[in-house]
């Protein structure tokens, strides 16, 4: 694709948005043409979600000018931009899940004859519209019988009839596995086709590279620049975005090289024999030793996380014996778990890790304090030498304990998840999607901590929908596939992405097996 | 200007008029009489204490993300418990005894807020409902203790902790002092404050962190029992027999509104202690305040009503944005683009 050559549907110029305290944007241009797909770029804090919300309403700015269309705009709300043709569909979807496919589209703008909603009509409109994004099923079935892959198409279809102009998709791929992914690249291309424009945020640069035309990068709330993202090599985007050479990670992949070879010998932290839980994971074998990473690679829904929960009692196993240290051990609720070493920290980071209320410190110290009962406070200056020392070690920003965690971006809130379990000192940490979400940056130094972690004799228990993380981390890998583990491979030569990713499509143990 | 933000600045600042209009509308405010302080002030003060403790209580329960609807009839049954025994002392003025039965009152207490966490801890009700159980089934049962009559005590141990005075202060009011300090050294000298919070917060990720939240949660339900059997301990020793129709009528509405003036959500989370006492003490001046202004008696819920209504949107940020804070932005432009 060339150079645009028709008018920008958007322009947005000396943005300016300031928090007490910080500038979150600080003169950012920014423009959105007809008929194509631009990624936003930037680290977590870059100003990416600060620039959507002025987009969508969310924030008032303090100073730049917005042209839609070429007249400019003052969007005083969402409803305001919706009005004006710009729609947001978000990581986590917004819609009603217990409401029907219809229903959600049509929500607050039903068709009504004489105050009657005419739902003969909602279903039938609501079946073109999908049907014009190539997508069959059923409008009259709940949302929560479709994959979050579905909804999200849904609430991409409901966006795109209020209005069709710009369309802001925020993270929408970070729950979808590789073929639901394609399926949503489809419908992009084809409102693509439609004119429409629309702004895409992701962290996963594969995709950044399939899918848009060009890109937008932003760092500390400054433009660094627009491009087209053809013309622009991998490595000097990530570079760009992080603003420092790339020898952050460089350095972790020969780390993890060196040390992926010499777990041999250590004795076993945990062992699971026949463990399973109905409906969530068939019966399993799996050994851990000290030192050792396992990692845990499958698609979307294959098991990974139900796997990982049974190993902390966050669910109960109904089948199985399980042992620590040699010693059969039954994990009834993690509280049993945590005394004997083991520590786990959940993918969804917003509904099971963060209390969001809370301030960083007291996130940090939660698990132990947990560990030690109420009667048992740990002492505030003991708190406040433990948190600096972590807020240092793990390079949270903004390094101010006593911000509520909420107001943390999410790569810093894995951070002190992170530190939450480590200061347990735990010798089994079971991590589940530590870097969904997040950026290369943080990524890089999570993934760095995690080799260090291990090299110091701590086990992990690594689960990433990421092969390249997986392969990169881990000594073992463990593979899942329909709710099932199909097979173990010691990681080393021989075993890659592609090698993991024909053990799930055959789905059977490949002959061979290192393990 | 950040005084001004503060969420306890209102409640505080209409405190504080309330008082003021009390010094102008009462014959004393505050003077020494027969050894000991008397006026208004004093009468807001001893007249507080009950719903400062069951406000205590209520706080640690909103915290969790529960609610307590059932303390009015533990304050009923308490009375009902310790009357009953005293009337059936040889001697009622006989002070170990009468402390022996209160005892036992506030233990009865305990194991009602215990029946009440049980069924939301362990059995899952949700709070609303399960404490709605004991709020309705509570009266009935007092009824039952007292036989469906008023029991009278003539028991001057018993009654000196409503009417009592010492070191010059009100029983009553140092009984609730106790309290307030006993709950916030339990709160914020232990961890218990911060896992509290927590699980209020997130419930599942305080699970997932170790917190054993259902124990939390059983405990506060008892805590709660104990400080409304003590309330009714103060109210019936007050009127020196248990009404078991009229105590604590509806003090679960007041205690909950106190609560939430004192800026704990009632979505659970982050509480105040100080914040809470400020709201009791708040309400209960009102409530003196109404009478000495001479209000007409058909007046007075309205009037209450009016000054919550006032206090609820000074606390509101959107509110005082869109009354305040509209002044300096820039002039609305709306977004108009053809269709």
């Amino acid at each position: 694709m060339g150079e645009p050559t028709t008018k920008p549907v958007l322009e947005m110029t000396g943005i300016r948005k300031v928090f007490p305290g910080v500038v979150a944007l600080d003169g950012v241009d920014f423009r959105l043409f007809p008929g194509e797909v631009h990624a936003l770029m930037g680290e977590n804090g870059a100003g990416k979600s600060t620039l959507i919300k002025v987009l969508t309403g969310v924030y008032d700015i303090d100073g730049g000018d917005i042209l839609l269309g070429g007249d400019e705009v003052h969007i005083a709300g969402p409803l305001a931009a919706q009005k004006a043709g710009i729609s947001t569909v978000y990581q986590e979807v917004n819609l009603c899940t217990n409401l029907t496919v219809a229903e959600n589209i049509f929500i607050g703008r039903e068709p009504r004859t004489f105050g009657k909603i005419r739902w003969g009509v909602i279903r039938k409109r609501a079946a073109e519209l999908l049907e014009r994004l190539d997508l069959n099923i059923d409008v009259s079935a709940p949302l929560s019988t479709y994959s979050l892959a579905i909804q999200q198409m849904v609430a991409i279809a409901r966006a795109v009839d209020i209005s069709a102009r710009v369309v802001i998709l925020d993270e929408p791929t970070s729950s979808l596995d590789a073929s639901e992914v394609e399926q949503l690249f489809r419908v992009m291309r084809r409102l693509k086709a439609d004119g429409v424009a629309i702004l895409f945020v992701s962290h996963f640069l594969d995709q950044i590279y399939e899918i848009s035309d060009r890109l937008t990068v932003l760092r500390n709330g400054q433009l660094i620049g627009e491009y087209r993202t053809a013309e622009l090599p991998q490595v000097q985007l990530v570079e760009k975005m992080i603003g420092k050479e790339l020898a952050t990670l460089e350095g972790l992949e020969d780390k993890a090289l060196r040390s992926r070879t010499k777990s041999a010998a250590a004795e076993p932290i945990l062992q699971a024999k026949g463990v399973g839980r109905t409906g969530a994971i068939a019966p399993f074998d799996l050994t851990i030793h000290r030192g050792e990473v396992v990692g845990l690679a499958g698609l979307l829904g294959s098991g990974r996380t139900e796997l990982a929960r049974l190993l902390f009692g966050a669910d109960k196993a109904d089948t199985g014996e399980l042992s620590i240290d040699g010693k059969p051990v039954t994990l009834r609720d993690p509280q049993v778990a945590m005394r004997r070493g083991i520590a786990f920290s959940s993918e969804n980071r917003r509904t099971e890790g963060i209390i969001g209320d809370l301030s960083v410190r007291e996130n940090i110290i939660l698990a132990l304090q947990a560990a030690r009962g109420w009667t048992r406070p740990i002492p505030r200056r003991k708190q406040d030498e433990i948190v600096e020392k972590y807020i240092k070690a793990l390079q949270i920003r903004p390094a101010d304990p006593e911000r509520p965690v909420r107001n943390l971006s999410g790569g810093n809130q894995q951070k002190v998840l992170l530190a939450r379990w480590l200061i347990t000192e735990p010798r089994l940490l079971i991590i589940d999607e530590p870097t969904r979400g997040i950026d290369v940056g943080a990524k890089a130094e999570i993934q760095k901590l995690v080799a260090e972690l291990s090299d110091g004799g701590m086990a992990v228990l690594f689960v990433s929908a990421e092969l390249e993380e997986v392969l990169r981390l881990s000594h073992k890998i463990a593979v899942l596939r329909d709710r099932r583990l199909i097979e173990e491979l010691d990681n080393g030569a021989g075993v890659d992405a592609e090698r993991i990713m024909q053990t799930i499509a055959s789905g059977q143990t490949a002959s061979g097996a290192t393990s | 200007m950040t005084i001004l933000k503060n969420r306890l600045f209102w409640p505080a600042a209409i405190l504080l008029a309330l008082l003021i209009v009390n010094v102008f509308t009462s014959n004393q405010f505050i003077t020494l009489q027969d050894g000991h302080l008397f006026g208004t002030l004093i009468d807001i003060l001893r007249g507080s204490a009950p719903l400062i403790l069951v406000s205590l209580g209520m706080t640690l329960v909103i915290s969790t993300g529960g609610i307590d609807l059932s303390v009015g009839s533990v304050m009923a049954i308490s009375g009902a418990v310790a009357c009953l025994l005293i009337k059936d002392l040889g001697n009622q003025n006989a002070v170990g005894s009468v402390l022996l039965i209160m005892a036992v009152a506030i233990a009865v207490s305990a194991a009602l807020g215990l029946w009440n966490g049980s069924l939301v801890a362990i059995v899952g009700i949700q709070p609303i409902i399960a404490t709605l159980i004991l709020m309705v089934a509570g009266r009935g049962l007092a009824q039952l203790i007292t036989a469906g009559q008023i029991i009278n005590v003539q028991s001057s141990p018993y009654a000196t902790i409503a009417t009592g005075f010492f070191l010059t202060l009100p029983v009553a009011f140092l009984i609730a002092l106790a309290a307030i300090g006993l709950i916030a050294v339990l709160t914020r000298r232990t961890a218990l404050g911060l896992l509290l919070e927590s699980v209020g917060g997130s419930p599942s990720a305080s699970r997932l962190a170790g917190i054993q939240a259902k124990r939390i949660t059983v405990m506060v339900y008892v805590v709660s029992g104990a400080l409304a059997g003590l309330a009714g301990l103060i109210y019936s020793a007050n009127i020196k027999s248990a009404d078991s129709i009229y105590a604590g009528n509806l003090i679960e509405l007041d205690a909950i509104l106190a609560v939430v003036i004192g800026g704990t959500a009632l979505i659970g989370g982050r509480f105040s202690i100080l914040g809470t006492v400020l709201g009791a003490v708040l309400i209960q001046t009102l409530q003196v305040t109404v009478v000495g202004i001479g209000v007409p008696s058909k007046a007075t819920l309205l009037f209450k009503a009016v000054v919550v209504v006032v206090l609820c949107l000074s606390q509101s940020v959107t509110f005082r944005e869109k009354v305040f804070g509209r002044f300096k932005s820039r002039p609305a432009v709306r977004a108009e683009v053809p269709a």
